[in-house]
């Protein structure tokens, strides 16, 4: 760690500590972001979220080293932890701190972009369904009903098998594409009650087309239960990312993700554990911080509250 | 009466949600590349005499339709097919390893469950006071572990550090091949020790959350207030009102976490070498063993499916407001959790 890490280590500690006194700011505004924090660790959540955020994009000030590079392959590997190797070395002598940091970008990018996938497809899905009933409905509920009796791990190993070198958007399409059933059937059982309100038959008497309902009136209405679940959703895919990595398939090595990471510490564990402790540390925390912020979320969107004494 | 029908409708919508499961699992394992004769990175024959032989034997030289096809018609007689890589027939290869994750799973969910709940309803008789807040916090961190960190951790700690736990498998190979005395027992159970717990622990306090919620939300309800205008005990107010009907979402949570423990215990079981299913499907998937696989996802979605089915009966049992559904849809009697 030479002291330009040092010091950017600190502006995006600052910088997180600052978006969540900015975000707390607009609290006092606003009845649902004061209910978002009263729970506690709702403001840790989003603290250590917006931190991991600016690590991931400032990776390279952050990072003292290269993630790649092999230092020492000799006199470095499994170096325990220590001022120039903040949380050590791993096996090949690589900078563990260092990995961490570009694993960010790797590790959230997969959680997100990969919950993005299965949070549209799911609620895409669930609306469809929901507003034309009939047919369609059941025809794409008996997909979910199929979607959720199959063995997600074991169809993610046998399609990952169909491929050497796995591409990073192959991976993120797999995961997205067999985690959006549970979305699917949340926003369709949302939408079925919300069809039936005025403001939709309203725009419907206007002449509004199915797309416009769904996407102007329909799901904004039903968007509470699915941010919430795209909340919970990030977090699992990272922990799908991460058992898919341990097994071998993930992310392919060199490229950090904290999933391979695991997996290359794994070997060493009794011997230089710091390398699979840090980067489980990190997934936990990321997880972590997903459900403090869903879990307030989930009270702030919640219409039962709204406008109820507090 | 609507309630044979209903049970008629669901029992035979289960039955194809399992067939289509196993449809697609056969249409993937045997597109994927790599066949057992080929050989992928591990296992398979390779040999040049024996390889034509065995595809012809295993009619692996057929079209699809015709493979999948005569599949169908064996797994009617109950034949669940030939191991390439285990040189033996599935049902026996099952028949040895269900039995140990059954151990694995079964401890695994008396203890996600009994602790569980026990901390969901002490934490709902102590809302928001210190040891409810302190204990949220822990379930929240243990239930972000992903679990087969844990395990490694847990090994590290209770096995490598401190020798109090074996490294892992299921007994002692030497002293202890099978269970035939009171001391294997004690083995086996040493054994069972941390892998159960690291399976137990994470859903424990998943379980945890979600009772302690589940008793929030009830203790909104007009019933209770009453309960507790009639002069009722806190207590009495908390395990009589809030927990009976809080038990009814529980209801579905068991009916949903009955497979996961089954494919959750995928990697523990390869963390802890314990010779259980999970192991062998990924083994299977990793040497495109097809019958292998195609019987390790029957029985994953045949658990996953029939969770839901039990789930859906108890709480009609339990609940008489969802016994029977207005339209019949299979959807409808799902309680919200």
């Amino acid at each position: 760690m030479t002291l330009g890490t040092w010091f950017a280590l600190l502006v995006a500690i600052i910088l997180a500590a600052e978006a969540v006194r900015a975000v707390r700011h607009r609290a006092f505004g606003s009845e649902r972001w004061r209910r978002f924090f009263r729970h506690p660790t709702a403001a840790w959540g989003v603290g250590i979220l917006a931190f991991l955020v600016i690590v991931a994009v400032a990776a390279p000030l952050i990072a003292p080293f290269d993630p790649d590079r092999q230092l020492d392959i000799i006199g470095l590997k499994n170096h325990p932890p220590s001022w120039t190797f903040l949380l050590g070395t791993d096996v090949l002598s690589r900078d563990v701190w260092s990995r961490i940091v570009y694993g960010a970008r790797v590790s959230l990018g997969i959680g997100g972009l990969g919950a993005l996938v299965a949070v549209s497809v799911g609620s895409l899905v669930g609306a469809v369904a929901g507003y034309y009933r009939r047919w369609v409905d059941a025809v794409l509920m008996r997909t979910v009903d199929i979607g959720l009796a199959l063995p997600r791990i074991f169809i993610l190993l046998m399609a990952v098998a169909l491929w050497d070198r796995l591409p990073f958007w192959v991976l993120v399409l797999a995961i997205g594409l067999t985690s959006w059933f549970g979305t699917g059937r949340l926003v369709r059982a949302e939408v079925l009650s919300l069809r039936e309100r005025d403001y939709v038959l309203a725009a419907r008497a206007l002449g509004a087309g199915a797309g416009g309902v769904i996407f102007r009136h329909v799901l904004p209405n039903a968007a509470a239960p699915v941010i919430v679940s795209a909340a919970l959703g990030v977090g699992n895919v990272l922990l799908l990312e991460a058992s898919l990595s341990f097994l071998g398939i993930g992310i392919r090595p060199p490229t950090p993700s904290w999933g391979n990471m695991i997996a290359d510490g794994a070997p060493s564990v009794y011997t230089a554990p710091w390398t699979t402790v840090a980067a489980g540390l990190a997934i936990s925390l990321v997880v972590m911080s997903l459900n403090a912020v869903a879990d307030g979320l989930r009270d702030a969107l919640d219409p039962h509250e709204e406008g109820g004494a507090t | 009466m609507t309630g044979v029908v209903w049970l008629l409708r669901r029992f035979v919508a289960s039955v194809a949600i399992i067939f289509a499961v196993v449809t697609l699992v056969f249409i993937l394992i045997h597109v994927a590349p790599g066949d057992p004769c080929v050989g992928s990175e591990e296992g398979g024959t390779q040999d040049p005499v024996m390889c034509p032989l065995l595809t012809r034997q295993f009619g692996l030289d057929q079209p699809l339709h015709v493979r999948y096809g005569r599949y169908l018609l064996q797994l009617l007689h109950g034949n669940l097919g030939y191991s390439f890589s285990l040189h033996r027939p599935v049902s026996g290869a099952l028949a040895e390893t269900i039995p140990f994750t059954l151990q694995l799973a079964g401890v695994a969910l008396l203890i996600d469950f009994l602790l569980g709940l026990g901390l969901g309803i002490y934490q709902a008789l102590r809302v928001n006071r210190l040891p409810d807040v302190v204990l949220s916090n822990v379930t929240l961190f243990v239930y972000s572990l992903p679990t087969f960190w844990l395990a490694l951790v847990l090994l590290l700690l209770f096995a490598e550090k401190v020798k109090l736990f074996p490294l892992g498998g299921p007994s002692d190979p030497i002293l202890c091949p099978v269970i035939d005395s009171a001391y294997c027992l004690a083995d086996r159970i040493w054994h069972l020790v941390l892998p159960a717990f690291t399976l137990g622990l994470v859903g424990a306090a998943g379980t945890a959350r979600f009772q302690r919620a589940a008793m929030l939300e009830v203790a909104q309800q007009d019933f209770v207030r009453t309960a507790r205008a009639k002069g009722l005990s806190e207590r009495g107010v908390v395990l009589q009102h809030q927990l009976r009907n809080a038990l009814l979402s529980f209801i579905t949570r068991f009916g949903l976490t009955l497979p996961f423990l089954l494919t959750g215990a995928v990697l523990i079981e390869t963390i802890f070498a314990w010779p259980g299913m999970g192991r062998l499907a990924v083994n299977a998937i990793l040497t495109r063993d097809h019958a292998l696989v195609t019987a390790t996802a029957l029985i994953a979605s045949t658990l996953v499916v029939s969770g839901n089915l039990l789930a859906d009966i108890l709480i009609g049992i339990a609940d008489p407001r969802v016994r029977v559904p207005a339209d019949g849809g299979p959807e409808t009697s799902l309680v919200p959790a």
